[in-house]
């Protein structure tokens, strides 16, 4: 329910029967996408997922296509945040966890033993739902990953920071106060913070758990807007809530249900003519 | 009514805030007593002078500092042997005589009726000597190589500068013997046992017996330079002494040597008496011991307490800080790792002495013995680690603390967010370097915290020091010019053991009370100040690391 606080024009409380999903929106200059041509990134493949005995994905299989952005909606509790911490392997910090299945990164299961999770994290980004800077200042926020990696050159390191300031269009606003505490900033700059944080290091792909749900709507905007500036360069994979912005940013989207993927295809048509009764149900605000 | 006012919860309220006052009240009132008590020490007393009529009528001049009095049953009096007419209540003073080398002894009670005068004469003189403690009297002269230079009303004036520069004379010897002198021997120690190992070594490199050879002529020559020195210096200061007429009417002669002030409090004015206070006050905490330590100062046992108190921090610290980390951070959480979690608290609750005794066993006599044989067998059968120690003493309180620290710093780590560690865990960083530049720099304020309920703990502990390093009078400092310059093998003095060791071994129980007093003061400030410096570094620290609000 927190969802319509911050959208307000989106009904989900089941008393609006229409589509919630203003057409306009989605056909926003961009073409019905076909799965076929795209170059995939990720291959999920037969993925169940346990918490202890509780089984939390069920044999999830799907292709993530390369530069775009692909976004799993479906009701709280329903796996998708638990499906997305898989891609970097988040899941091996909770305690008895097991995982059966492959996930292939450019054609490498990220399960193998002969994986070193670090790096794979260095090339699996991830944003949280809470901004969580580090305790430093916003300088030393962004050059976080750089010196995991050893860089100590200074020039280097500006110009690293500069930018990925730049690109997570956050530059002109704190440009003048680098080297103050990262927590002088609000809630929807510390987001951008740590998105700029986490591209700093170059990433693959990001990874976004709903990444605007704490924010307020204009920095849920900018957020936005900045997710459609990063898929020129980057694989993204968001968790949302929201379904609108599902609509707004994504390229793919993924609908999830008690553990299962249910439908999985190209935005527009998710959206628009949902194949499974259960998708159709959530989007129009049946359920969820 | 009553019923009513019970269930608004006023009583309750009232309750709570009278505990909150009781205490308040009583940690104030300790304080107040002990600072009372204490520093009303190094107030310059007023001399009295009595006509005293003792039992046999006879009459007897007395002279003294009034230091205590009492009012004691006429019938206790006479039960004790003392002629006291009726019934009332009796007052008496306990009179500090002083001059104990005349009298033989510092102290006696006198019974308020049986003075028939009492006078305070401006030209009555209190003489804090080196020896033999307070000398009351009148000064009758001042002499220069047995002559006598200065009589009557011009000696007092002769005395003072006369006194001065003897003072300035022993100060020179005292920083000699201490400063130069002092490190010729221990460079004469280190040549002696460098000799003893080149022995043990058999070692007969005739190279080597020649360097030693010669730079032990060397300081030997120096040390021949400084000895005449010294001995010059010894004669100057033997130079003057002055004779003072004391209440029995006899004539001492002090040398001006042995005198540490000598001043007439009847004849001071308030702001020469506050002067002169400040000026005691100042000698208490920056001097050294003198008589037994019932006089002087304390600094050497200021110095070894904050010391030992630095030493044991740092080691305490990390210790306890990886322990911790391991327990939270990798240990399976299980019921073992509760089980060594129950165990280490319950570490903290071990009487301290035992800690003391367990220090003796391994680390003074099985660590301290093994060291000494593997590293400083030229100094043996004399233990260099064997025998209690700085070190020793640290290592034992960092023993006794080490829970406090670990359940800080524990509750500090698991205090850290979640999210804040997986950002750095998605940026690639591997636990340990999340550990590093993320989570103990924000567990850092914890971490001060379980610093400074050690230091509050260790700081005040005495009994296990007894028994792992600290002595009534340490020769030298632990820290001094001397290479390596800290001396973790020495033993030190300690403000607990101080109080102690004044209090009850000193063979002037009476006449060091106050000081037993004065130093508590001392000891709770140093506490104070030490917890106050780590409290600053934690507040900074916090403000660093300020954790996310939300």
């Amino acid at each position: 329910m927190t969802d319509t606080k911050q959208m307000p024009n989106t009904s989900v409380d089941g008393n609006t029967p229409t589509h919630a999903i203003d057409i306009e929106v989605l056909s926003r200059g961009r073409n019905a996408r076909q799965m076929a041509d795209e170059t995939p990134c990720l291959q999920v493949q037969g993925l169940n997922l346990f918490y202890g005995k509780k089984q939390a994905l069920y044999d999830v299989d799907m292709v993530i296509p390369k530069q775009r952005v692909t976004a799993y909606i479906g009701p709280s509790g329903c796996g998708k945040s638990t499906l997305l911490r898989c891609i970097n392997r988040m899941n091996d910090l909770v305690d008895g966890v097991q995982i059966d299945g492959r996930i292939l990164l450019d054609e490498q299961n990220i399960y193998d033993k002969s994986v070193n999770v670090a790096d794979l994290r260095r090339r699996v980004g991830m944003v949280f739902q809470k901004p969580n800077p580090f305790p430093k200042s916003i300088y030393e926020n962004v050059a976080y990953g750089l010196r995991l990696q050893g860089i100590k050159d200074r020039r280097t390191m500006d110009e690293v920071v500069e930018n990925a300031l730049k690109s997570a269009a956050l530059w002109d606003e704190v440009k003048d106060r680098l080297h103050d505490s990262a927590f002088g900033l609000s809630g929807g700059q510390q987001q951008r913070l740590v998105i700029a944080r986490a591209i700093a290091i170059e990433p693959e792909v990001l990874l976004l758990d709903e990444p605007a749900s704490a924010l307020d709507p204009i920095s849920t905007l900018k957020i936005e807007e900045l997710i459609y500036e990063l898929k020129n360069k980057y694989t993204i994979v968001i968790v949302t809530h929201n379904m609108q912005q599902a609509a707004r940013v994504s390229d793919y989207t993924a609908f999830m249900y008690m553990g299962k993927l249910i439908e999985y295809g190209d935005t527009n048509t998710l959206f628009t003519n949902p194949h499974q009764k259960q998708t159709e149900d959530y989007i129009t605000g049946r359920y969820g | 009514m009553i019923i009513q006012w019970f269930k608004s919860g006023n009583p309750w309220i009232w309750l709570t805030a009278s505990a909150v006052s009781v205490s308040l009240i009583l940690v104030f009132g300790l304080l107040l007593l002990i600072a009372a008590r204490g520093l009303g020490h190094f107030w310059p007393a007023t001399i009295w002078e009595y006509d005293y009529k003792n039992p046999d009528n006879s009459v007897t001049r007395l002279v003294g500092e009034v230091h205590d009095e009492e009012t004691v049953g006429a019938q206790r009096l006479r039960e004790a042997g003392l002629a006291v007419d009726g019934d009332a209540d009796v007052t008496r003073y306990l009179l500090k005589t002083g001059n104990r080398d005349v009298l033989g002894q510092d102290f006696r009670w006198v019974l308020e009726p049986a003075i028939q005068e009492a006078r305070t004469p401006e030209t009555l003189m209190t003489v804090e000597r080196r020896e033999w403690g307070n000398l009351y009297g009148y000064l009758n002269a001042v002499q220069e190589d047995g002559q006598t230079v200065a009589e009557g009303r011009n000696a007092w004036e002769s005395l003072q500068q006369r006194l001065q520069r003897a003072t300035a004379l022993f100060a020179q010897i005292r920083a000699l013997e201490k400063g130069k002198i002092g490190s010729i021997n221990y460079g004469l120690e280190r040549l002696r046992l460098r000799e003893r190992g080149l022995e043990l070594e058999n070692n007969t490199d005739p190279a080597e017996r020649e360097s030693i050879k010669q730079a032990r002529a060397a300081l030997n020559a120096d040390y021949a330079g400084l000895q005449q020195r010294l001995t010059d210096l010894y004669k100057a200061i033997n130079r003057d002494q002055m004779t003072v007429t004391v209440s029995t009417g006899e004539t001492v002669t002090v040398p001006l040597a042995k005198v540490v002030h000598a001043y007439r409090p009847n004849a001071m004015s308030l702001p020469e008496k506050l002067g002169f206070y400040v000026a005691k006050v100042w000698e208490f905490v920056s001097d050294e011991p003198r008589e037994a330590n019932t006089e002087g100062g304390i600094f050497p046992a200021i110095f070894g307490t904050v010391m030992m108190v630095i030493i044991m921090s740092i080691m305490v610290v990390p210790f306890g800080v990886v322990a911790a980390v391991y327990l939270r951070e990798y240990a399976k959480q299980g019921p073992l790792t509760q089980l060594i979690r129950i165990a280490v608290n319950n570490l903290a609750g071990v009487p301290s002495i035992v800690y003391g005794v367990f220090g003796l066993g391994f680390f003074v006599y099985f660590l301290g013995g093994n060291l000494d044989q593997l590293f400083f067998p030229e100094a043996l059968p004399t233990p260099t680690f064997g025998t209690p120690g700085l070190m020793w003493a640290s290592l034992t309180l960092a023993l006794l603390t080490v829970p406090v620290v670990i359940v800080a710093t524990e509750e500090g780590l698991s205090r850290i967010p979640k999210s804040v560690r997986e950002g750095s865990l998605a940026l690639g960083a591997t636990k340990a370097e999340t550990l590093w530049r993320t989570v103990l720099p924000m567990a850092s304020p914890a971490i001060m915290t379980g610093l400074i309920l050690a230091i509050a703990r260790a700081a005040g502990e005495v009994a296990p020091l007894m028994l792992v390093g600290v002595v009534k009078l340490a020769p030298s400092l632990p820290l001094d010019g001397n290479a390596p310059f800290l001396h973790l093998d020495r033993k030190f003095m300690h403000l607990g053991f101080h109080i102690y060791d004044v209090g009850f071994q000193s063979p002037n129980v009476e006449a060091a009370r106050p000081l037993v007093y004065a130093t508590a003061l001392l000891l709770v400030l140093v506490i104070v100040a030490l917890n106050l410096a780590a409290i600053a570094i934690r507040n900074h620290l916090r403000e660093k690391y300020r954790a996310l609000e939300n």
